[in-house]
């Protein structure tokens, strides 16, 4: 697959390490902008470096508003960092697996996220909002390290005021004069508003913190089968050829990232996969 | 009307408890309210009491002079403030200072340990659910420190 040339629209700062890019294709691309399921990601190439593996962020409604957020962390995250308006990257995708939405339906939805995993979770909560009358209690949990890790904080602040929608912001520090919540994410699982034998969990995050998570809603007696967990390999070519992203059985990039909890519960278990 | 007795089954903290349990130990509660700003106890009081909240929110803090206070946990409506009290030298670790406006339950240590004391039941009905607030508590904190958000790129 052959990356198809697209144009940075916008380019701003979330957190001191992470930022997010706003693409389009290409003018004289010709081709239409790809839509997308909540979930998936697309290989971005940033050229004459390499290509990485980002979730995309932005509204599945809006596909012409192509969003993905980044954290700069390697040799091609650092290189797409630099990019400013106007200049080219190149895209391949989407690939991958989706969040359950269609299951979703109905049904209370927790929303669970780590850090930068709150990245391919919003999507999700775009959907939910714009489809609101289709699901019962939602409930957004999010995690990071310090009140200055936290992703999209204004929009965070929009849906805490919402009365469709229940969202609770913790952080694992922060100084005397933060007002919210300090503590691990998964200290709000008990007392959040959704019926644990009919909901779906969908988390997203670092696999620490997502094994907590799920033990958390366990602890609940909720179904392992409608607990879905968003996995994270190094991805290269992104259809199942090249095995980098070999996990157990599955290719992260083919099968996943989206997985059911239950299909991949024993996998988490050995070392070294 | 709410009771102490009904608003000390209600919290999470005393779910499932024995009726006569309750009786015994709302004469060792009382209602208290707390403004936002307020310290509830400072690192180094003496333990006397512990608090069950109801609606509010307070901040765990250690204070080093070179950093000033440090947040380390912050307790709301359902959670246990304190445990200091069932622990000789039964004196306060941290500060707990008062986020939001805070209404709670105080009990009383000292009278529960008298209670604990003469009446095992009734001790081993509280160390079980101590020992569960702090494995759990233990746990949180472990996750905390491995600064898991790191990690992850």
């Amino acid at each position: 697959m052959v990356p198809r040339p697209h144009t940075v629209r916008r380019v701003w700062q979330e957190t001191h390490d992470t930022f997010t890019l706003e693409l389009a294709p290409a003018a004289g691309d010709g081709a239409a902008p790809s839509s997308f399921a909540p979930g998936q990601f697309n290989m971005l190439y940033a050229f004459g470096v390499g290509e990485a593996a980002i979730s995309i962020s932005g509204d599945p409604a809006r596909p012409e508003r192509l969003v993905h957020t980044i954290r700069a962390v390697g040799a091609t995250t650092k290189a797409l960092a630099r990019l400013r308006r106007g200049d080219t990257v190149g895209i391949r995708g989407p690939f991958g697996s989706q969040w359950p939405l269609g299951e979703a339906a109905g049904r209370d939805i927790v929303i669970i996220a780590g850090g930068i995993g709150l990245a391919p979770l919003r999507p999700v909560v775009y959907h939910v909002l714009q489809n609101r009358q289709n699901y019962g209690n939602v409930v957004l949990l999010y995690g990071a390290r310090s009140p200055g890790d936290l992703l999209y904080a204004k929009e965070l602040e929009q849906w805490r005021g919402r009365f469709d929608l229940e969202v609770q912001v913790a952080v694992d520090r922060a100084p005397a004069t933060w007002r919210g919540t300090v503590g691990v994410v998964t200290n709000f699982i008990p007392r959040a508003r959704f019926d644990p034998s009919e909901a779906v969990a969908m988390i997203c995050g670092p696999e620490i913190m997502m094994r907590f998570a799920v033990q958390g809603i366990e602890e609940l007696e909720m179904k392992s089968e409608s607990i879905y967990i968003s996995m994270e390999r190094n991805m290269k070519c992104a259809v199942g050829f090249c095995g980098h992203c070999q996990f157990g059985p599955a290719f992260i990039c083919k099968d996943g990232p989206v997985f059911s909890y239950e299909s991949v519960r024993a996998l988490l278990n050995i070392r070294g996969i | 009307m709410e009771t102490l007795e009904r608003i000390l089954a209600a919290h999470p903290f005393f779910s499932g408890m024995e009726e006569r349990y309750i009786q015994l130990l709302v004469g060792c509660a009382s209602n208290v309210r707390f403004d936002a700003g307020q310290y509830i106890f400072r690192a180094e009081e003496e333990a006397n009491l512990f608090y069950l909240i109801r609606q509010g929110k307070v901040a765990l803090e250690a204070f080093g002079p070179e950093r000033g206070p440090i947040v380390i946990l912050t307790l709301e409506q359902g959670d246990v403030l304190g445990w200091s009290w069932l622990i000789p030298p039964h004196r306060y670790k941290f500060d707990a200072r008062v986020v939001e406006f805070t209404r709670a339950i105080a009990l009383d240590g000292t009278c529960l340990r008298k209670k604990s004391e003469e009446n095992h039941d009734l001790g081993y009905e509280f160390m079980k659910r101590f020992s569960q607030l702090m494995a759990r508590a233990l746990q949180a904190t472990r996750l905390q420190l491995l600064n898991v958000y790191e990690l992850n790129p």
